[in-house]
């Protein structure tokens, strides 16, 4: 504790030096760059409360030794904007700091606290602001209880409190620049983008009227009853006029809506209720903020200059604001929208384009004086359809993550400065008057409003808002950071209370955020409010919902009235018709019907828990061989029907795959054909190792994937890899086939394999074979190297071996086949023959061993230089018959129903 | 609304049409103009090609389902009466439901809403959804935008996620479990003006 204080008092001091050095510069700035200092010291007094002393007087000595130097060097670049200065600097720094001294010394490294004091600072604050999310939702014991915002202000006093008690001021605010510029835009875009379309549009009229109407009520009846107040006697002396009152009134009139998605998120209301106290907070924050301005204005002008006609004017501007900001909104949604159509080539931008526009909506519609706040909102909600169908799946993902990154941020970051704006003495102002009767008539105007209001909808609605729907809308009503940000505007020359306007406004988002907040949930379950059910995403239930949809409109049309339903119809088709063919791919519009996305998306569902399950179980195989299969069988399997009918009579559909794949419409019986047979071994032993290699290495033809690239994302989606796979899913699957048709088991066989491999050792001598393995091997890097798809095919006519295993391996080319076969029988391609013999235990005739296969790469095993390559050769196929044998018993799939004897009886 | 000569007085069994259905009078009366703008031939009854001067239903992809729905099996023309009584399915559910006891269930009662939104799909009235009859919604619906095959795999999957008995169909039992999350009062009910 004591070294708390020490470390406390120790900063104190730092910043009372800092802020010395620092007086010229502009006071925003000042108090950012102290803060900074005050928050590096909380956050390690905070975590290291044990050595802090120990840090506390290193960090003290550095900073001290460099405001020093900050000071000269602030002193001669009297510029004034220290941060413009900072930019400028950024990269000469090093003399830039000192270029007016004459300096005796080669500096190796100063100390340049004020080039980076306010992005600092900013990052730090952010830093600490989310270590307070990190810390709070640790326990969930506690958040389950007090929601999170609550907290999140909770922690704001403690930190407030340390600046303050550091600091004796309080450095940091909520200022309404950084409020309204770069907190606010990012939770309303996401609030828009993420908001369910339909839900908000069918509940729109009732949310428009709680929106204009409620916040109107609320704030003239706040205004009017505290004037009233005021001439009753009830506070005291305060300087305050009708208008003024009529300003805070509309001030603090808006349900926040960080304050309220935050609190109602974690209680799972039922969707209707959440659409209308959603919507309605967001909008209304467009209303509170027009209202704000018209009463500002109307302030600044002052009561005698105001007639009808100016009253008549501010309502003007209300709908022209208000309305102009959700059309500039709408036509800034479009413009993303059609943006995203045509981004294809620069996909990694591409989620940039909705921030960077959402926020230009935002600007430009502050800058044309029209709500910002319903600008953003419905660019978001308009663009929502469009960009997810026109940008590629990965970037539809990374703009709803970063969008949740950014607004979760940001509305830690307004809650937490919420707190620490509280802890400043200068602007409490207690009135226990005008307090006490602000808080109580929010309440109850809140529930007046709401009940009067629902009151008259009902009438209207096919649904109407129960009893107890209404209790929780009312009492819902929190307000926050945006009636702080607009309380923080407030003109303190003009308005002689803004001070206890502030601290009201404060004690009011305490209030209801904290308190409200805490009991929404008991209260939620006390009165039974109607949950949300969680329910899982069905096929079934979006196919009927459509139905239902149509069947409305039919009914309505029967029926002959223009109702909702025929409303929503008609703008579907406008929507389809205009809309998404104008800002939609026109390869996105194919498959956008909301039924199939849902299959779609249930099936990506099923797929990934099947991969997970095959997961769990060890092996991946399963699935690769099942899509190998499929695929197969689907393309090919009827093609060879006549082709090879003791394959196809046992109907195993295994046999059908495997012998498809082959290629080679005469199976076991070119066992006889073999008048090669000679060269045959080495190429069987070719094949083989060619084939291990094929099975076990990944070909060496990437590298360039692993190239740093900032504008590709490189997944792993190389063709040529696709079809590697699928070639080694062949192999295995042929492997099976044979040795199950053949009837060796799989140890059997390998066996023989190395037998076959010694014998064949022997009898040849010197090096041959060592190299022999070693052209297998080189032949095998070779073909990989130029094997590319289409290349291959191409290069196939020189080199039989290659096309037949090509043919049996490709599916890329269905029309190559055809030709193919005809040529495989004549030509029965000798290795592959030689293959199936191999594993079939027929062993080798020795003139096989003696004869040369004349390919030109056989001239090379002469060489003796080769010699060198030997050991790891032989070493890979020491190595393979193990890999091999592995392969055979895992890769397959148990082969289906009829079970290997009756195989053997087809064949044998 | 045009020609006022309608008045309750002419339409046949208003009275009965009111305490069966709980439209009110004025319901009624805005639906018998309807009704008599349908018919145009006068006759009292609507025939299926009746239907036909409503344009909007001939681009709603399950219109003809809908429009025989209004007609029980072997009927080839409908009175107002009957016309009524399908309405009456959509109208929302009332809140103070003294009705019950001996009464029959009330046309825009869950079950029964649920019973006519069945009966779209079941044509052959076996009491079934069959894959087929599925498919057949689901074309209707969606044809346009995805292949057959596709198609076939939804209704494949739909008939899988409903069907608890392994029948390969949707039986009315099934057909409201899985519906069971869906308010059926919100979903198929209009606002009827009066």
């Amino acid at each position: 504790m004591a070294a708390i204080w020490r470390f406390a008092l120790f900063l104190c001091m730092l910043l009372m030096v800092s802020s010395s050095d620092t007086g010229h510069e502009p006071p925003e700035e000042d108090a950012s760059s102290s803060k900074s200092d005050t928050s590096s010291g909380t956050d390690s007094g905070h975590d290291t409360s044990g050595d802090s002393g120990q840090s506390g007087t290193d960090s003290g000595h550095d900073t001290s030794g460099d405001s020093g130097q900050s000071g000269t060097d602030s002193g001669h670049d009297t510029s004034g904007d220290s941060g413009q200065h900072g930019t400028d600097s950024g990269h000469d720094s090093g003399d830039g700091g000192h270029g007016g001294e004459p300096i005796t010394t080669l500096p190796i490294v100063s100390w340049k606290w004020h080039h980076v004091s306010t992005p600092y600072l900013v990052a730090l604050w952010i830093l600490v602001s989310w270590l307070c999310k990190l810390i709070i939702e640790a326990n969930h014991h506690v958040t389950s209880v007090i929601p999170e915002s609550a907290l999140l202000i909770c922690f704001g006093f403690i930190l407030g409190g340390m600046i303050w008690g550091a600091d004796k001021v309080q450095t940091f605010t909520l200022t309404p620049t950084v409020f309204f510029f770069y907190l606010l835009p990012q939770v309303i875009l996401d609030a828009g983008y993420s908001m369910p379309n339909k839900l908000f549009f069918s509940n729109m009229g009732a949310i428009l009227v709680y929106a204009v109407i409620g916040t109107c009520w609320n704030a003239a009846s706040l205004g009017l009853s505290l004037w009233g107040c005021h001439m009753g006697g009830a506070m005291g002396d305060l300087d305050i006029g009708l208008l003024q009152y009529l300003l805070f009134g509309s001030l603090i009139a808006a349900v926040d809506p960080v304050a309220v998605i935050a609190v109602f998120e974690q209680v799972h209301v039922n969707e209707v209720l959440f659409i209308m106290v959603f919507g309605e907070s967001l909008l209304n924050d467009g209303v509170t903020v027009v209202l704000f301005n018209v009463f500002d204005a109307f302030v600044s002008l002052g009561g005698a200059k105001i007639n009808a006609v100016e009253i008549i004017k501010g309502i003007i501007s209300f709908f022209v604001v208000a309305f102009g900001g959700s059309l500039l909104g709408f036509v800034f949604g479009l413009l993303i929208s059609l943006l995203t159509r045509c981004t294809k080539n620069i996909q990694i931008i591409e989620p940039g384009f909705v921030f960077v526009l959402g926020y230009l909506a935002y600007l430009t519609a502050e800058m044309l004086s029209l709500s910002a706040i319903l600008s953003i909102v419905f660019c978001g909600m308009c663009c929502q359809k469009y960009i997810n169908s026109n940008m590629d799946e990965s970037s539809v993902t990374t703009v709803r993550y970063v969008m949740k990154v950014l607004a979760n941020g940001s509305e830690t970051i307004i809650f937490v400065f919420l707190g620490i704006s509280a802890i400043d003495k200068t602007i409490w102002v207690w009135n226990t008057g005008f307090i006490l009767l602000t808080l109580f008539f929010i309440f109850v105007y809140r529930f007046i409003g709401v009940f009067f209001l629902t009151w008259i909808l009902n009438k209207f609605r096919l649904v109407p808002v129960e009893f107890i729907d209404q209790v929780i809308m009312s009492y819902g009503g929190l307000r926050g950071a945006v009636a702080y940000g607009l309380a923080t505007m407030l003109d303190g020359n003009k308005i002689k209370e803004k001070n206890l306007m502030v601290c009201t406004t404060l004690i009011v988002v305490y209030f209801t955020v904290i308190l409200q907040g805490i009991t929404m949930k008991p209260l939620v379950t006390w009165l039974k409010v109607k949950r949300a059910a969680a329910s899982e995403l069905t096929l079934i239930e979006k196919v009927q919902n459509k139905v239902f949809d149509h069947m409305l409109v039919a009914i309505e049309d029967i029926s002959g009235q223009i109702g909702h339903n025929y409303m929503r119809d008609k703008w579907n088709h406008f929507e389809e018709k205009w809309m998404s063919r104008i800002l939609m791919k026109p390869s996105a519009r194919k498959n956008r019907d909301y039924v199939f996305k849902v299959f779609h998306k249930l099936n990506l569902k099923d797929a990934m828990s099947y991969v997970a399950e095959g997961e769990r179980r060890g092996s991946l195989e399963f699935v690769r061989n099942e899509t190998a299969f499929v695929d197969f069988k689907k393309k090919f399997g009827d093609e060879f029907t006549e082709v090879m009918p003791d394959i196809m009579a046992d109907t195993s559909e295994d046999h059908s795959g495997m012998s498809t794949m082959r290629g080679d419409p005469v199976p076991s019986v070119s066992l006889e054909m073999h008048e090669q047979n000679m060269n045959g071994v080495r190429e069987t032993e070719d094949v083989n190792s060619h084939h291990l290699l094929q099975q076990h290495l990944y070909k060496g033809r990437k590298q360039h994937r692993h190239r740093y690239s900032r504008s590709h994302f490189d997944v792993n989606k190389d063709e040529n890899e696709v079809q590697e796979i699928f070639q080694r899913t062949m192999r295995s699957r042929l492997e099976s086939f044979k040795s199950a048709k053949m009837g060796v088991a799989p140890p059997k066989h390998i066996t023989k394999h190395t037998k076959k491999d010694q014998l064949q050792k022997m009898p040849n001598g010197k090096s041959l074979d060592k190299s022999r393995s070693y052209h297998s091997g080189d032949e095998d890097f070779e073909f990989s190297e130029g094997d590319s798809a289409s290349g291959f095919e191409a290069s196939g006519g020189s080199f039989p071996m290659r096309v037949t295993y090509r043919a049996g391996a490709g599916i890329e080319n269905p029309a190559f086949m055809p030709d193919l076969d005809p040529l495989a029988q004549v030509q029965i391609p000798p290795w592959l023959a030689e293959a199936e013999l191999d594993s079939s235990m027929v062993a080798p005739s020795q003139r096989a061993q003696v004869r040369l296969p004349w390919t030109p790469s056989n001239l090379r095993r002469l060489a003796p230089l080769r010699i060198s390559t030997h050991s790891t050769d032989s070493f890979m196929l020491a190595d393979a018959p193990g890999a091999q044998q592995r392969d055979n018993e895992r890769l397959p799939p148990p082969p289906p129903p009829p079970p290997p004897p009756h195989r053997d009886d087809d064949h044998m | 609304m045009g020609s006022n000569s309608s008045s309750m007085n002419n339409i046949p069994n208003a009275e009965q049409l009111v305490q069966e259905t709980g439209f009110s009078a004025a319901h009624i009366l805005r639906l018998y103009e309807r009704f008599q703008f349908l018919d145009k031939d006068d006759t009292g009854q609507l025939r299926p090609e009746d239907f036909g001067a409503v344009r909007e239903l001939a681009m709603n992809p399950i219109g003809d389902r809908i429009i025989s729905a209004f007609f029980s099996p072997g009927q080839e023309t409908l009175d107002f009466a009957s016309f009524v009584r399908v309405l009456a399915h959509f109208r929302p559910a009332d809140s103070n439901r003294t009705r019950d006891g001996a009464q029959p269930e009330p046309a825009n009662s869950s079950m029964r809403k649920l019973k006519f939104a069945f009966q779209l799909y079941d044509q052959d009235r076996d009491g079934k959804i069959s894959r087929a009859e599925l498919l057949q919604v689901l074309r209707a619906m969606l044809g346009m935008q995805v292949t057959e095959e596709q198609l076939q795999s939804i209704a494949e999957r739909a008939i899988q996620e409903a069907d608890f008995d392994q029948d390969d169909a949707i039986s009315f039992d099934e057909f409201r479990k899985s519906l069971e999350k869906v308010n059926i009062d919100h979903k198929m009910s209009i606002r009827f003006l009066s």
